[in-house]
């Protein structure tokens, strides 16, 4: 009989173990879908716990389950129409030491249904190392891909530069905002955190307060006797009228700018006396979650409030925040599925905004632009799974000449809505998954060996633990099990120049680096330069990685000689031979590396690095495009061709051609 | 209809639970769509995968027309089916489906539709804007059409079917009007006429472009198989092959000869292989295949419902083979 789809592969698939990175959008397709093709042996882990916002797509999850582990509801849910199969769920982070290469091999293909960069190249590697092919995929709203990395076959996962985070000058958030973002990153990132976060965290929000409140050491700090309603009345007076006071005193700051105007209680809420919130009182009692918008009576997330009712949440919300949550105050984090949160950080970017002459915008709209919020919809998670799917099989097979990687569109290209792409050959210069090594320019007598490791192996490489030696010197480890000596002379070194290491590093000198959870290890060349590593940033960078919402994120960019590139190369150090330019968790007070571990990402299915914004993705697809265009212009015969062939379109068809755009 | 006038605003619990998609296609899509009413005619992988997509976004009804009783066949591809006789036992694929789809969105009514898909009559239809069939014979598929046509309201017309690794979609939405906004454009709103399905299946293959995919040839072909002998859609197996061999010969010499020219179709370009592929599959699906299919169809639904977005004219057609996911427009549109 000629085979079917599904009866050539049963084998492969019957005796297959597969291992599944997610179990959110993407994930719940992807596991209905491998159970109802046949797939006996499935492994699947997610950190995260189901929340009311994924019961829009996450199809295996009720309104009943949420705040449990999304990985074991999955399986369970699974079972019941696939009770034969095995299923093994762990609620935890893939990039748990658990998780390690051991771990990894025991599988014949690893699926990822993942939502951010960092899990992203924490998996590539570990299945690089455990020669484990892998299955990538990632979907934004009606966009959606699906990659296959295989050792030795194909580019591995992070061969193609991936896109920088957005940044923002922190002068632009603190003084001068244009954009409505900039308005959300100055009441998420800075008055949020100071009113609610960690006092002991750096905070750029209080330099006029500073300036000239000699008396008072802090105004942000209520007053042992102050009612909530005047603390959060001078709170207001204070952000948005006597901090635009101060500022408008610097007239070269306005000189080419419109003034902003100083926004007072008084006047945007004249008639209300402090006493007079009498609709707060009725639903405090039973309302589990506080909410202002409830307490006030307003209804619609899609509306836009005026300026007097951004005040009215705005005092309404610092209040419950006091009032309800007084337990929290101190140590929260802003969290998009946080409504109260959400309503203060809108209503205070929405009054700075008036203040600057932005336009204001909705709690809906706000809540995307602070949460990073990735669209999602069930119909492209699907059809995501369904190729994922596809492409796992292949690999059992070993048909790696039909590998493709495949991609969603949502405006068809040249007939297709679904378009495959032979894959690329993996990258000679990627220090992943080849041995090129890295070099790095630095001054090696003013460069400290904490700089190198924050910013450069652990910020650039994505490096979690990492061990450094100099030839056969260990000069620095990390992770726990450590004696306290070495520990105690780990520290020391990371404080001291590299020149002045117990193995000096200077011009020439070969570092070895390594990631043993990883097993990623590569070598890096120093080259000294004589750059002036100036103390004193020139500009304070406030960045806000997408994948990362709710961390702020600080480099320095320091004064530099002109040889370096001041935009590429902010950190004072300059990294050859490295393709991923993305610049992470470098933090202004010697890096905290934990933020970005787990816990960050959006729960949406996001590719972060979505088809619209990966500059690598959109010249493969351009490229592509562009090949096909040059066969239809310049030889009919060639399309003639291709009708013979099996194939209609043959998009993949030239591959000499392919090859030479990819060069360039 | 139900629902009340579209300036009704969304609750707090649609705009929490729909917060993600309302993203992507705006307040007003998901306002159109909660007042939309589907029916989908025939049960299977395909149409289940399609099922769940339109009740997670969020549709105001779906209803499910399928009396089968549900047999050990049916669990192969379907998820909406507990591994259960006692659940599924002497019960249709209708009534078990609909009963795991209520639970999947508990804002969306959904409801069986008894009857026979080939006895439909046109004001049974008028109920519903979206009518989606599968897994009927094409003399059901056409006649559902023309009374869609026929009626007033404008009712929205799909197929889907799945075979073994190859999916077809056909979509009649008469005439759409539509926005479209791409990137740094000012929105634009865009016209479609559709043909029938009788006038999209009985162009002379001449007149079609010469990179018209094979699947859509092969597929003609199995249903004028499928007409001659009067057997339903599913019941082929691969000792039917040589008769097929020969009624694609027969098809392909016609257009020969209607053409008088020779470089119209010939027999190798619907090849063999493919049919062989196609014939015995039947009614069983690949489930990736069906979760592809199924995810297109809801995204298409979902275009028409929102009059968002270009909708597919008018056959959309996937091989798992070579991975391509291709629109086809038949006959071809004369002007753009």
């Amino acid at each position: 009989m000629a085979s079917s789809a599904a009866a050539s592969s049963e084998e492969a698939v019957k005796a297959a173990k597969v291992l599944m990175v997610g179990a959110g959008g993407i994930g719940c397709e992807l596991l209905k879908t491998l159970a109802l093709s046949g797939f006996r042996d499935i492994h699947i882990i997610d950190l995260d716990t189901i929340e009311v916002s994924n019961l829009n797509r996450q199809f295996l999850f009720r309104q009943s389950h949420v705040g449990q582990s999304k990985a074991h509801v999955a399986r369970d849910a699974v079972l019941k129409f696939r009770p034969n199969i095995n299923i093994t769920s762990y609620h935890a982070n893939v990039k748990d030491t658990q998780f390690n290469v051991e771990f990894f091999k025991q599988f014949n293909v690893v699926l990822n249904g993942l939502d951010n960069l960092d899990a992203r190249r924490h998996v590539n590697r570990l299945c690089l190392a455990a020669e484990v092919p892998l299955v990538e995929s990632g979907t934004t709203g009606f966009l959606g891909q699906v990659t296959v990395h295989v050792k030795g076959k194909t580019e591995c996962y992070e061969c193609e530069p991936k896109p920088v985070p957005k940044s923002y000058p922190v002068c632009t958030i603190t003084s001068t905002p244009s954009k409505f973002v900039h308005c959300i990153v100055w009441a998420k990132e800075l008055l949020f955190a100071k009113l609610f976060g960690d006092k002991n965290q750096d905070n750029d929000l209080n330099v006029h307060s500073n300036e000239n409140g000699t008396s008072k050491s802090d105004v942000f700090e209520r007053n042992a006797d102050e009612d909530l309603e005047q603390y959060a009345r001078r709170i207001y007076d204070h952000v948005f009228g006597y901090n635009i006071e101060v500022a408008l005193e610097n007239e070269e700051t306005w000189k080419n700018r419109r003034r902003p105007n100083p926004i007072y209680i008084r006047d945007t809420l004249p008639e209300e006396d402090i006493r007079q919130n009498g609709s707060s009182r009725d639903c405090n009692n039973d309302q589990e979650d506080p909410s202002a918008m409830a307490s006030l009576g307003l209804t619609n997330p899609q509306e836009i409030w005026n300026l007097a009712d951004n005040s009215r949440v705005f005092l309404e919300s610092l209040r419950l925040f006091f009032e309800k949550r007084e337990k929290e105050v101190g140590n929260l984090i802003f969290d998009k599925d946080d409504q109260l949160a959400v309503e203060f950080v809108t209503a205070a970017a929405n009054i700075r905004a008036s203040s600057f002459g932005i336009p204001l915008h909705s709690l809906f709209e706000a809540k995307g632009v602070a949460g990073n919020i990735v669209h999602a919809v069930a119909t492209t998670n699907a059809i995501v799974a369904g190729l994922i799917v596809i492409e796992a099989i292949k690999v059992l097979q070993g048909d790696y000449k039909r590998y493709r990687m495949t991609y969603c569109l949502e405006h068809p290209s040249r007939k297709m809505l679904l378009m495959p792409v032979e894959p690329f050959e993996p990258n000679k210069l990627c220090y992943v998954c080849s041995e090129t090594p890295l070099l790095v320019e630095v001054n090696t007598k003013t460069t400290k060996l904490r700089e190198v490791i924050d910013k450069i192996i652990k910020g650039k490489l994505g490096m979690n633990l990492p061990l450094v030696m100099i030839g056969s010197t260990l000069v620095f480890e990390d992770g726990d099990g450590l004696e306290e000596d070495e520990a105690a002379n780990y520290a020391l070194n990371l404080e001291k120049f590299l020149a002045e290491l117990p193995a000096p590093v200077v011009d020439g000198t070969k570092l070895t680096v390594e990631d043993f959870h990883q097993e990623l290890s590569c070598s890096i060349n120093i080259k000294h330069s004589f750059v002036s590593c100036a103390t004193q940033p020139s500009e304070k960078v406030l960045e806000v990685l997408p994948e990362l919402y709710g961390v702020v994120v600080y480099t320095y960019r320091y004064m530099l000689l002109d040889e370096f590139d001041e935009e590429k190369e902010p950190d004072g150090m300059v990294l050859t031979g490295w393709s991923a330019p993305v610049e992470k968790q470098v933090t202004s007070n010697g890096g905290n590396q934990s933020v970005a571990s787990s816990s960050g990402a959006d729960d949406a299915d996001g590719i972060i690095e979505d088809l619209s914004t990966k500059p690598g993705m959109k010249r493969k697809l351009d490229e592509i495009l562009e090949t096909k265009e040059n066969c239809d212009a310049s030889s009919s015969a060639q399309v003639v061709e291709d009708y013979d062939d099996d194939d209609i379109v043959m998009l993949d068809e030239d591959p000499a051609l392919a090859k030479k755009k990819r060069l360039q | 209809m139900g629902g009340g006038g579209a300036e009704e605003e969304l609750t707090a619990q649609e705009t929490a639970l729909y917060d993600r998609q309302i993203r992507v296609w705006g307040v007003d899509a998901q306002k159109r769509l909660s007042k939309a009413h589907v029916l989908v005619c025939g049960i299977n992988g395909t149409t289940t995968e399609f099922c769940k997509n339109i009740v997670l976004a969020g549709v105001g009804s779906l209803s499910l027309m399928d009396d089968h009783l549900v047999t050990e066949d049916d669990l192969y591809a379907n998820f909406l089916i507990p591994h259960d006789e006692s659940i599924y036992g002497g019960r249709s694929r209708a009534e078990v489906c609909c009963e795991s789809l209520k639970d999947f969105n508990p804002m969306v009514r959904v409801a069986v539709e008894k009857g026979d898909p080939s006895q439909i009559n046109g004001e049974l239809l008028e109920k519903f804007d979206i009518i989606v069939v599968s897994c009927a014979s094409i003399k059901t598929k056409l006649l559902i059409n023309d009374h869609c046509r026929k009626r007033s309201k404008h009712i929205a017309f799909y197929t889907i079917e799945c075979k073994d690794s190859c999916g077809e979609i056909f979509v009649d939405l008469q005439n759409h009007t539509y926005a479209i906004q791409k990137v740094g454009d000012e929105p634009k709103q865009k016209e479609l006429t559709y043909p029938s399905l009788q006038d999209a299946i009985s162009v002379p293959w001449k007149n079609l472009p010469r990179k018209t995919t094979k699947l859509y040839f092969a597929m003609r072909v199995l249903e004028n198989y499928e007409l001659s002998e009067g057997r339903s859609a599913c019941e082929a197996s691969l000792s039917d092959l040589p008769a097929v061999l020969a009624l694609r010969k027969d098809m392909c010499d016609k257009m020969i000869f209607n053409s008088g020219k020779l470089q119209s179709l010939s027999e190798s370009q619907i090849p063999t292989a493919l049919l062989e592929r196609l014939l015995p599959a039947g009614m069983k699906q690949h489930p990736p295949v069906s979760a592809i299919l199924g995810g297109i169809l809801g995204q298409e639904v979902i275009k028409s419902i929102s009059g968002k977005g270009d909708p597919i004219k008018n056959f959309f057609y996937y091989d798992a083979t070579d991975g391509k996911g291709i629109m086809e427009d038949i006959p071809p549109s004369s002007s753009d």
